[in-house]
């Protein structure tokens, strides 16, 4: 029958989750209000703003733009899976240093594009680190800040303090 | 946004058969990236959707030197920006893609997804009409293979049928002493172009004459828009100001674009002109630096 929830089975922060869903649904309407995880953001909606940014099989994309179903059997990593356990993420704990979080409101989805990135590439320049997060938006405009975080924390990461 | 019903092929063959059941009232989906934002708003209400992202035998790049480059139509939009075959033989191809939509946008999206969506202001088709590159559909009658200028029939409507595919763009080699260019206008960065332009010019190397020329446009028209009079102004000339001021003419008197809040159609016809002129001028540099 149209409509009828079906099986969703995928890792979401290391732990392997089980649930019924629509098809409908949103990978972000999942992850928030069925496995309660909030930091993920609902923004524009439109694909535009990047607050709803999530590592899917380690690459950055829109929990707005990904039906639930669409994640049947990958690997989805949220804000709340970044940090170890009590250890801040070098990403968090650079942002946190620096002082590029100001509201807040786009910070996690900062996070898992800054997250994407370093993965892929240690030692960014500032253009690619531009590039990276250019489709995530700040309504604050703190961008310099973020860009100088990431900077930071990609050189925590590399081994030189 | 509206249920549906939701299925999950594994591979061509079963996709094929199942859009041959579910008949008209099937829509496939890729990475959704254009689809989904259609679908929240209840313009496009799909009865069947049948998802093809996880049909991972269309993820794929092959390089001939003789044949081309053959794009299967999942590979993301990320994938050809950071191929370094695309880099080396079709750089253009990666310059185009810098400028399609954000990055997180660009890892799930898929060319063929944009391709089929069938969105005039797009800049893949523009490119690939530059390109001459061919389309390969397949469906329950088996396949074909057309032009990937002939594709586009209206805003959003694309040569499909209920029960095809597009499964690979097939684009042939850029031939010697040609040089090819995307522009666009953007308020921002990965914006939806208010106009672009994409230009594939040849030149005899000693005289410098243009000995073919294909130049696509977007967002000025109900679909991408080949500027064939223009092309017939630059043919057997060599380019200067003059001749280039001439082919902008000759395009813009055949162009009629859409008026929208983000531009009227008096200041996208101007801009198609400024476009088309960057785009041939860069392609024309391109190709004197090859011969």
């Amino acid at each position: 029958m149209k409509g009828e929830p079906k099986d969703l089975k995928f890792t979401v922060n290391g732990k392997t989750v089980e649930l019924k869903v629509k098809p409908k649904a949103l990978l972000l309407d999942v992850l928030r209000n069925d496995l309660k995880l909030t930091g993920t953001r609902t923004g524009c909606e439109v694909s535009a703003c990047g607050a709803c940014t999530v590592n899917l099989d380690g690459k950055a994309v829109r929990a707005c733009s990904i039906l639930a179903l669409q994640a049947n059997g990958h690997d989805v990593v949220t804000i709340e899976g970044v940090a170890d356990g009590d250890k801040l993420h070098p990403i968090q704990q650079a942002m946190v240093d620096h002082g590029a979080i100001e509201c807040g409101f786009c910070t996690s989805g900062m996070v898992l594009s800054a997250r994407a990135l370093l993965a892929e590439n240690p030692k960014p320049t500032i253009e690619d680190i531009k590039k990276a997060i250019q489709g995530n938006l700040c309504a604050d405009s703190g961008y310099v800040k973020y860009i100088e975080a990431i900077q930071m924390a990609a050189a925590k990461m590399r081994g030189g303090e | 946004m509206k249920d549906f019903e939701y299925f999950v092929p594994k591979t061509v063959k079963e996709a094929i058969s199942l859009l041959g059941k579910l008949k008209e009232d099937a829509k496939i989906i890729a990475g959704g990236q254009s689809m989904l934002v259609l679908m929240k708003q209840n313009m496009l209400t799909p009865e069947n959707l049948v998802d093809i992202k996880g049909v991972t035998e269309l993820d794929y790049m092959n390089y001939d030197k003789g044949k081309g480059l053959m794009i299967g139509s999942l590979t993301t939009h990320s994938t050809i920006e950071k191929s370094p075959i695309i880099k080396k033989q079709y750089p253009v191809l990666a310059e185009m893609e810098d400028n399609v939509a954000a990055v997180q946008t660009r890892n799930y999206g898929t060319i063929g997804g944009n391709v089929c969506h069938g969105e005039p202001a797009g800049d893949p088709s523009v490119v690939f009409i530059a390109l001459n590159a061919k389309l390969k559909l397949v469906g329950g009658k088996g396949e074909r293979v057309i032009s990937s200028e002939d594709f586009y029939k209206d805003t959003l409507e694309v040569d499909l049928k209920p029960d095809e595919i597009l499964t690979e763009i097939q684009v042939p080699p850029i031939p010697p002493n040609t040089g090819v260019a995307h522009e666009k206008l953007m308020f921002q960065k990965g914006d939806l172009g208010i106009v672009g332009a994409a230009a594939s010019v040849t030149i005899n190397p000693s005289s410098g004459v243009c000995e073919a020329a294909c130049i696509a446009l977007s967002n000025v028209a109900s679909t991408p828009f080949r500027a064939k009079s223009a092309e017939k102004v630059l043919v057997g000339k060599v380019i200067n100001d003059k001749v280039l001021e001439e082919a902008a003419e000759a395009m813009s008197a055949d162009i009629s674009p859409p008026s929208d809040v983000h531009g009227s159609e008096e200041y996208r016809k101007a801009m198609a002109k400024v476009f088309f002129k960057r785009a041939v001028t860069k392609a024309l540099e391109r190709a004197k630096a090859k011969s």
